[in-house]
């Protein structure tokens, strides 16, 4: 009780305390069963991931034990046949694939989704709104199938280009240089991206527009245009709910396993080019785990997965103390 | 004046056309794989899809019942057991929770789950119930799905119910309504858009997986609705189907996506007509 | 509210469903081997609608088929790599051969049709080593004379995933190139020195259709429906051959099935004029200690498909096993569980 408690008054002003308690004590039998039945939920959420989470990190203990953790993380060396295990490669894939799917998933997201709740004439909005979440019902398989069939061939003859142009920037142009398959690095980005799109323009379209209309409208009502608002009204508001958004598209990123095995070319030979192969840590679960029959392999695969999951925990943290920065900033409203 | 009243407006210009154009990038990948789905699975749309099983390979002919109502069972249970869960931790987490230690603990065991490789869910699932019982199941199926559902849930139906202006619970408090009905009659029902956005996402994105359904439906190549036994499910058979050398497989396979998106999209647009037909009833 | 509505009929559905569960089936499940089970569901249907019983196997890969027998969760497991007689005594698991497949190499060299390129062991491992480079290298030019080879370069291609067709050919290699054997050796997946990964046959032949100079190996059932440039091989025997179920079923029956424990036997590389280098097969793993009629269903289910299916197996690109190989398993089940 103590937590709800507290939950409530910190948003009620004192004058208005009296009544709710007296509220809440009329309806006592209720009002407790709701609250306890809500804590017993959350508890189930909490102990389940947290079992979920131990059982991962048990299975992987025979390869904890053989290898270590640095040794692990820092190896480059994945052979099965001579029982050699390390993750780096699949590590740094797993975030440059997801780093290039955020960069390019975020601002189309925002873009969607301000499109739908400012600037789409009424009778659209649904429609589109639809069509985008749409995108996610997509089987992953089906990206990934696409993705190998159509979206690759597609994509290689686009690479020619992008050597010639992005290939020749200063600097970062070795990243763009490489022979045009079509899979590589860049094109699981590309294909992630469209993926994690509709989970990131979802929820902001809704807190855009559950965002209170006397806000946007004082605003349009002072002259600003559709941009202003999006920009100083919008998205500061609702910056906590947009973050949420985004970590939702990350985790998908981060965790999808199908559709990146087809397009990502599956190297375990790391290449500065985005435009070669690579491997990320769900590609090589999912292509090796089904198939691997010594305790050593297995868990191996089980430990990996381990790794992804501490590679979340850590982007999270940087997350929090990002959103604690930003809730200093001046001017939030949060 | 003039000058910075046009830049404004030119920037404006340039903003919206971007955001036009961020949704037609969307919109022409989804019209793009949609078509795809079509092109390869158009031999193998037919009635028989439906009415018949999934046929041996080098049979010919086509048929996915099996596969349907399995996947509708599946997710039936997987609903049945992530929305009241999944709804009551996010409100929890959102109401009474707020910004205590133990809600800031949940929330981040939650957003660390939202990406653990789905194969592993499956894993856990199989550790908690397959191995116990001793054989493969559906409703362990359904067991390992409704994991996947839940993080989602939880992290929707908190962002979405924080959302929700102070001033509506304030009124209500004020006119002496207990917690429980605030929560339910008002901040659930000013928030239900954006819950139901957070259902049909995870629904979504459990109608196509098929990693943790490996270790606990399994399949079934035959029709059942035994809750005990392996069952039917479109991701695997998709799946198995695509990889497969023979070409009434793989036909099937994509006209099996095909309809499987368009169903999720048929749920999503039902359900958001169903809130709004309550809307103008209340 | 939408929710409760939708609960309610999830809560619905769930009664609906568990009143229909009394009216079960009997049946029995199997998993395992990705490369069988065409073959196996494609026995299952016939079978169920000739007993009526139905046997339900499931692609979850031979390392799942394998820990899931260990764990008695089914009634068989199915793996494309046979266990050892020593880890079988340790589970109190017996194993059977089920069917025969092989699987060859394909191609994408401009000028060059199906069964034009000749190769043999060495040089595929040479070039799956990454020591061959160019298709105009000598060593492929001895052994295709008369051939226009252009100077373009070779890009590997292999399965990304784990794989009986990756374990197969691996082990091929090893028994061919002492180099090979050395350095990489055979697994279900393994360290590749070179080349781009494709996951699945499908992901394998969509990069070889794709990128100019490829090569790449996926199973025959693949090359028959899909029509891929195949090579024709040199065996053992120096005779050369294309791949057929005449060449995968000649390699089973050149093994003596009597001499080897739980048929632990790799077919590749075997003797005899008309045997196919890389031949491979399928185990069927049974537990010694399930119940009688569990065990007992399902040795009905493959000896009716030993003796019904061979018709069947053709059609979808499976060598059926010769009867010599079908004696020696039924002496051996005999033997060992008493059915």
């Amino acid at each position: 009780m103590d937590s709800s408690e507290a939950a409530v008054e910190s948003k009620l002003p004192p004058a208005i305390e009296e009544p709710a308690a007296a509220g809440r004590g009329l309806s006592l039998p209720a009002d407790f069963l709701f609250h306890k039945l809500a804590v017993f939920m959350a508890a189930v959420v909490g102990a389940t991931l947290v079992a979920a989470v131990a059982a991962i990190g048990y299975d992987s203990l025979p390869a904890i034990k053989v290898f270590g953790v640095l040794g692990f993380l820092e190896s480059r060396r994945w052979d099965p046949v001579s029982q050699q295990f390390g993750a780096y490669p699949f590590i740094v894939g797993t975030l440059v694939s997801s780093a290039i799917a955020m960069l390019l998933a975020v601002p189309v997201s925002f873009g969607v989704a301000v499109f739908i709740s400012e600037l789409a004439p009424g009778w659209i909005k649904q429609p589109i709104s639809a069509a985008i979440e749409m995108l996610a019902a997509v089987p992953s398989i089906v990206y990934g199938l696409w993705g190998l069939l159509v979206f690759a061939p597609a994509f290689a003859n686009l690479e020619p280009w992008i050597n010639d142009h992005l290939g020749a920037i200063w600097g970062v142009g070795a990243l763009f240089r490489g022979p045009p398959m079509g899979i590589g690095m860049l094109a699981a980005g590309i294909v992630l991206a469209i993926m994690i799109l509709p989970y990131i323009a979802s929820i902001m379209r809704d807190v855009f527009v559950a965002t209170p209309a006397r806000l946007k409208e004082s605003a349009y009502a002072m002259g600003a245009t559709t941009w202003e608002v999006a920009r100083r009204i919008l998205l500061p508001y609702t910056r906590t709910a947009v973050t949420g958004g985004i970590f939702l598209g990350l985790g998908r990123a981060l965790g999808e396993t199908m559709a990146v095995t087809f397009v990502i070319g599956n190297s375990n030979n790391l290449s500065r080019s985005l435009l070669m192969p690579g491997a990320s840590i769900p590609s090589v679960i999912a292509n090796e785990f089904t198939e691997a029959t010594s305790k050593l392999y297995v868990s191996s695969l089980i430990y990996l997965g381990l790794v992804l999951i501490a590679i979340t925990l850590v982007v999270q943290i940087l997350a929090v103390f990002l959103l604690g920065s930003l809730r200093r900033a001046p001017g939030g409203t949060r | 004046m003039i000058s910075l009243y046009a830049r404004r407006r030119a920037v404006n210009i340039v903003a919206s056309s971007l955001m036009f154009a961020a949704t037609c990038v969307g919109l022409f990948f989804l019209a793009w794989i949609l078509w795809t789905t079509l092109e390869f699975g158009i031999a193998a749309m037919h009635w028989d899809l439906f009415t018949k099983d999934t046929p041996a390979p080098g049979d010919g002919g086509y048929g996915l019942r099996n596969a349907f109502v399995g996947s509708l069972i599946l997710m039936a249970i997987a609903l049945s057991i992530g929305v009241p869960v999944g709804l009551m931790a996010g409100t929890w987490l959102a109401e009474y929770g707020g910004r205590s230690r133990m809600a800031g603990l949940v929330r981040f065991v939650n957003d660390i789950m939202l990406s653990a490789p789905s194969i592993e869910i499956g894993l856990f699932t199989y550790a908690i119930m397959v191995d116990p019982m001793g054989h493969f199941s559906a409703i362990s199926g359904g067991v390992a799905l409704s994991i996947l559902m839940i993080p989602i849930i939880v992290r929707t139906t908190d962002e979405m119910l924080k959302l929700v202006g102070g001033e509506l619970r304030e009124a209500a408090i004020a006119l002496g309504a207990p917690m429980w009905q605030v929560v339910t009659r008002i901040t659930w029902k000013a928030a239900r858009a954006g819950i139901l956005t957070g259902i049909l996402i995870s629904l979504a994105r459990i109608s196509g997986e098929t990693a943790p359904l490996l270790f606990t439906a399994l399949n079934n190549q035959f029709y059942s609705t035994d809750l005990r036994r392996p069952i039917a499910n479109l991701p695997v058979v998709i799946f198995q189907f695509a990889m497969s050398p023979y070409a009434n497989w793989q036909q099937m396979a994509w006209a099996a996506a095909f309809i499987a998106i368009v169903f999720i999209l048929g749920i999503s647009v039902c359900s958001r007509l169903l809130l709004r037909s309550g809307v103008k009833r209340t | 509210m939408v929710t409760t509505m939708k609960t309610r009929l999830a809560a619905a559905a769930i009664a609906a469903t568990l009143g229909a569960s009394a009216h079960a089936a009997q049946g029995i499940t199997g998993a395992g081997s990705t490369w069988v089970y065409p073959l196996v569901a494609k026995w299952a249907a016939v079978y169920a609608k000739n007993t009526g019983i139905q046997v339900n196997y499931q692609a979850i890969g031979s390392g799942g088929g394998i820990a899931q027998i260990e764990a008695g969760t089914v009634a068989f497991g199915a793996s494309d790599k046979p266990l050892l007689p020593a880890d079988l005594a340790k589970h109190g698991l017996i194993q059977f051969p089920t069917a025969i497949a092989g699987e060859d190499l394909v191609y994408n060299v401009p000028g060059l049709k199906a069964g034009e390129l000749i190769v043999n062991g060495p040089l595929i491992a040479d070039i799956f080593m990454g020591k061959i480079t160019k298709w105009n290298d000598p060593r492929i030019a001895r052994l295709n004379p008369g051939v226009a080879l252009p100077d373009l370069g070779i890009t590997v291609v292999h399965r990304s995933d784990g794989s009986g067709t990756t374990f197969t050919f691996a082990n091929y290699l090893s028994k061919v190139s002492p180099e090979w054997q050395a350095k990489i050796g055979a697994d279900t997946s393994i360290d590749w020195p070179v080349g781009v990964g494709g996951k699945g046959n499908a992901g394998v032949a969509s990069y070889v259709q794709r990128i100019k100079g490829s090569v790449g190996y996926v199973e025959y059932a693949y090359i028959l429906e899909n029509h891929m440039a195949y090579a024709r091989m040199f065996n053992g025997a120096g005779k050369l051959l294309s791949p057929s179920l005449q060449g995968f079923q000649a390699a089973a029956a050149n093994v003596d099935f009597t001499k080897a424990k739980d048929f632990y036997v790799i077919l590749t590389d075997q003797p005899g004029a008309a045997s196919w280098p890389i031949s491979g097969c399928t185990w069927q793993i049974l537990r010694k200690n399930a119940p009688r009629a569990s065990n007992a269903a399902v040795v009905k289910f493959f000896m009716w498909g030993f003796e019904h299916g061979q018709a069947q197996a053709r059609a979808i690109a499976f060598g059926p096993l010769p009867p010599s190989t079908v004696h020696a398993i039924k002496v051996y089940l005999q033997s060992n569980l008493g059915i």
